[in-house]
């Protein structure tokens, strides 16, 4: 598209609304002049035919990052009336639970999906639609905004000055000094002044206008860095028990790690402690203070034949508690439960059932029970089964609901001189029954071993370094943005007897005003006017004389 | 050293109400211009002082507290709650140095005062911290957003300026506008109502317990108690008064409900219908309308601006502490930065309220009254995290 040129002889590009060097309208503007992005030629405001341009034009309006903002508020609204699905307890069916728990309103949430809503399609269409509005907004505004900024001249056109939201006129006694000591006010407030043919603009903190644009990069960076969980293998999260004195193999790892427990330990805060005694009581129990881990991390280190020659190397122990994981390579280990006391082994003693007479003892080690146990030259007690945690299942047959020792029982086959053949025998805590007839041996408990169990978490996670570095953008251009604002102050001769004075911000236009009436103090130029809260206030002034006459009450208002 | 530290904010709550006395004399006071042309008076800047004393004995409290307990005194409901009171006072203390506004004060004083009173209905006793607490971050985190919050809270204060001084509340006018601006100041008496009634209460020693049948995980029951300090409006289904001579709860409520805490709600809701009524009966007038002589010289700009300048300044560092170090917490103590847990959920909730507002603001037609509107929901979604998602909507954050 051509090029459009103003008087001054700028050429500007074409949609521009201000003249880049000088501030002209170049095009219709309304009394005061849009500041907004320094009249530059957006591409969303200039073209609207092809599809492209409708796309474009749809995702960088504010209004439409408004709506799609809004709409993520409300739908994580809606995500917290009840438990999301992965709070509710594992071992129940969500498609009952809701309706049991929440009644009707419960049963329409689970129907409407709201129990899985953040990881829902349209939640994370939402997502992407956001990312999507933030990248085209800010590449629509940033470019041109960048280029015009560049552009500016000192020298402004009259009407650039005179439609800016401060402005002001004033004759004065001697140019030259005033010229001076508005000068010497403005850098007293710390601003650069740019002087050309006896004028000046006085500029501060521009770098505050990217604050925005460097925040949303930032946004982007996380929430592209958030989407990369889709591809495999960016991130692990696995559990793993360990039993005090085990050594496993860290799922996750392909078997690259291993971690031994050296022992799982845990305090509570002590009841006779003065400063907690009173919370201590309400309480009713004792309140957890540490529990640690003491682990053990081992990599496999292969020999010159792989998988067979491989061996364990040490590469680093550490206590593992909530809040300090054992982290190696990129993986970090952490404390989230435990168990105390977990049956470990159990003692047993074959004895006769007649006499009592004890054959000897054997142990079961009830997570790694052996076949049989040679009891002495003669006798043998085989296990032939093993119920870990036993129960009856629905046809009545004895079952186990886990791998997990809980209520362990067995069925003991005893083979000795006594008897002929292999006689049966049903043992559980608290349950002890022949299953052959005329039973020759017994056997009794003799005693149990308990073992703490440690639960970990591992994991890995190759997005955070994305999510890291978009935060930190994110808040650089957030403070950027906030904390300072882009302000200026145009003085400019008016013939030889006068000055123009015009400001303008992007924000906080009443610190502005409190600068510029800084800077002029103590010379001929009257303080600009606020055209805005002119227009407002005279409007108002027809209004409330209309409001005085029918509520009789005065409300004196204003400065 | 905790007693002496109790002690302290108790000057610090007489230092606020002194200064509240002394910015209402300000506000209906003569004003004179200074050289940037804002209106101040001597008494404003004497409230201003004692705003200062008030914060610096507040965070005498809040030290001698953390010497006391070895951990920052924000690990559970009265703790938090007193520190954002603190939080707001030094927010306010940050925006009338930038703005000289003394009205803001006079509204900024009795909302600080009413929030650390609420504080102090919860046990106030020094507790043991669980393991997830003990680490530097609970400081960096808490403490960072309490101070975000407290600045969101200025701006809050200044939203509702605004709307007193701008909106028509003379007795013929009625409308939608009227009507919230009320409901408003029903919302800040009820709170004011819930503090006298549980005080009152207490005073009287009043205590009942009621054993219920509460669900357990798997579907099974247990019995549990429930302690109540105030009358049982509501009660859990099927509870059983065990306290001789208490009475029965009014209304049973369903097992997913927090009867104890919808009792509470409900008291709230009550005391301060009495409240406002009184009020309504003795003034004849609306309460909005009560407070509009001490707004009458506001300017309307400038309150306007002071409360975009809190969001600014407080937006920022609430998503720092609320969000980034949080996520950062997290992943050290649960894991994962993220969970969905309804603590998390609210506070991204938050953060895109007020980025909403800080776009809408983008345009001009937002300025004035819709903004004013804006903060102050922008602040009711903050104690409502505090308060409702802390107490009833239960997750892993709940520890109060
Ligand atoms: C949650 C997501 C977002 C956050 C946290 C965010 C944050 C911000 C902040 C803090 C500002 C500065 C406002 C001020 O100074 O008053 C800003 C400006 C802006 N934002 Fe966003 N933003 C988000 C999403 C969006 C989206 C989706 C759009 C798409 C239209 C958008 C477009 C803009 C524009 C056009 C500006 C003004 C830039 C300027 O004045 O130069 N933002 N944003």
């Amino acid at each position: 598209m051509e090029k459009v040129t103003c008087e001054c002889g700028h050429q500007n590009p074409y949609g521009t609304e201000l003249c880049e060097r000088c501030g002209k309208p170049l095009k219709e503007q309304q009394q005061l002049l849009n500041m907004r992005y320094e009249g530059v030629a957006r591409r969303s405001q200039t073209y609207n035919r092809s599809v492209v341009d409708k796309v474009w034009n749809f995702f960088s309006s504010v209004k439409v990052g408004i709506w799609i903002i809004f709409l993520i508020l409300v739908a994580s609204i809606f995500g917290t009336i009840f438990p999301q699905e992965m709070f509710i307890p594992p071992n129940v069916d969500p498609a009952q639970y809701y309706g049991e728990e929440y009644g009707i309103a419960g049963e329409i949430f689970y129907t409407l999906g709201f129990h899985n809503l953040y990881g829902s399609w349209w939640y994370i269409a939402l997502l992407a639609a956001l990312t999507t509005s933030l990248i085209i907004a800010s590449i629509d505004r940033v470019v041109p905004l960048y280029r015009a900024l560049k552009n500016q001249r000192v020298t402004r056109h009259k009407s650039f000055l005179s439609r800016q939201r401060i402005f002001g006129e004033s004759d004065v006694a001697s140019q030259d000094a005033t010229y001076e000591a508005v000068k010497e006010g403005l850098k007293k407030k710390k601003y650069n002044i740019s002087e050309e043919n006896g004028n000046l603009v006085a500029e501060k903190n521009r770098f505050a206008r990217w604050g925005p644009y460097v925040n949303h990069v930032g946004l982007v960076l996380f929430l592209t860095g958030a989407m990369l969980r889709i591809f495999p293998g960016m991130y692990v999260d696995e559990n793993v028990w360990v039993r005090d004195g085990d050594t496993v193999p860290l799922p996750g790892t392909d078997s690259q790690y291993y971690l031994e427990s050296e022992g799982f330990t845990m305090e509570t805060y002590d009841e006779d402690d003065e400063m907690y005694a009173e919370a201590l009581e309400r309480s009713g129990g004792p309140i957890t203070e540490t529990y640690r881990t003491e682990a053990v991390l081992y990599e496999r280190v292969d020999g010159n034949v792989v998988g067979v020659d491989s061996e364990q190397q040490k590469v680093k122990s550490h206590d593992i508690e909530v809040n300090d994981p054992l982290t190696y390579d990129s993986y970090s280990i952490y404390q989230v439960d435990y168990k105390l006391n977990e049956l470990y082994e159990m003692d047993f003693e074959l004895e006769s059932e007649e006499t009592g007479e004890v054959y000897g003892d054997f142990t079961v080690n009830l997570f790694d029970p052996e076949d049989s146990y040679e009891i002495d030259d003669e006798r043998e007690v085989t296990i032939h089964s093993y119920f870990p945690d036993f129960y009856f299942d629905d046809d009545n047959e004895p079952s186990t609901r886990s791998s997990i020792p809980d209520n362990p029982a067995f069925i003991f086959a005893f083979d000795g001189p006594e008897v002929e053949g292999t006689e049966h025998r049903f043992v559980g805590i608290q349950q002890n029954h022949p299953v052959t007839e005329d039973p020759v041996y017994n056997v009794s408990f003799a005693g149990i071993d308990t073992n703490h169990v440690t639960a970990l978490t591992v994991r890995k996670d190759l997005t955070l370094p994305f999510l890291m570095a978009g935060g930190a953008i994110f808040m650089i251009g957030l403070i950027q943005g906030s904390y300072w604002t882009h302000r200026r102050i145009w003085l400019q001769k008016r013939g030889d007897d006068g000055f123009y004075v015009a400001g303008h911000t992007n924000k906080n236009w009443e610190s502005l005003k409190r600068d510029v009436n800084a800077a002029i103090d103590g010379t001929d130029i009257e303080s600009p006017e606020d055209q805005i809260v002119k227009k407002e206030e005279s409007k108002k002034q027809s209004a409330s004389a209309d409001d005085r006459a029918d509520t009789g009450e005065a409300d004196k208002g204003g400065r | 050293m905790a007693e002496l530290s109790q002690n302290l904010l108790m000057v610090a709550f007489f230092c606020y109400f002194a200064a509240t006395v002394l910015f209402a004399v300000s506000a209906t006071g003569k004003n004179f211009k200074n050289s940037s042309g804002d209106y101040v008076n001597r008494w404003g800047t004497y409230g201003f002082i004692m705003s200062i004393i008030g914060v610096l004995f507040a965070l005498g409290y809040f030290g001698f507290r953390w010497a006391a307990a070895g951990h920052a005194p924000v690990s559970n409901m009265f703790e938090y709650t007193v520190f954002l009171g603190i939080a707001i006072g030094i927010a306010f203390v940050i925006l009338y140095a930038m703005y000289r506004s003394t009205i803001l004060g006079l509204f900024a004083m009795p909302i600080i005062m009413l929030i650390i009173a609420y504080a102090a209905i919860f046990p106030q006793e020094v507790e043991p911290l669980i393991p997830a607490l003990q680490t530097v971050w609970l400081e960096i985190h808490v403490l960072t957003t309490a101070l975000g919050q407290g600045i969101l809270g200025i701006s809050f204060v200044a939203g509702l300026i605004y709307l007193v001084r701008t909106i028509d509340v003379s007795k013929d006018r009625k409308n939608k506008r009227t009507f919230w601006l009320e409901f408003i100041m029903y919302g800040l008496l009820s709170v004011l109502g819930f503090v006298i009634v549980t005080n009152a209460f207490n005073f009287a020693g009043y205590e009942s317990e009621i054993e219920y049948a509460a669900p357990l995980e798997d579907g099974e029951t247990y019995q549990d108690v429930m302690d109540y300090h105030l009358p049982p409006i509501f009660g859990p289904s099927e509870g059983e008064v065990m306290t001789e001579g208490a009475m029965a709860p009014l209304i049973e409520l369903p097992e997913w409900l927090e009867a104890g805490d919808v009792n509470s709600v409900m008291w709230a809701l009550l005391a301060g219908l009495v409240l406002y009524g009184l009020l309504r009966l003795v003034f004849r007038r609306r309460v909005s309308a009560l407070l509009k002589p001490a707004v009458r010289k506001v300017d309307p700009e400038k309150v306007d601006e002071l409360a975009y300048r809190a969001v600014a300044i407080g937006f920022p560092i609430f998503t720092l502490g609320g969000l980034i170090f949080a996520m950062i917490w997290a992943q050290i103590a649960w894991t994962r930065f993220w969970g969905w847990d309804p603590k998390e959920v609210w506070a991204l909730i938050t953060f895109l309220f007020y980025a909403g507002y800080l776009h809408l603001r983008l345009s001009r037609g937002w300025h004035g009254e819709p903004s004013a509107w804006l903060v102050v929901i922008g602040f009711m979604i903050i104690m409502f995290n505090l308060i409702f998602v802390n107490l009833v909507i239960a997750g892993l954050h709940s520890y109060a």
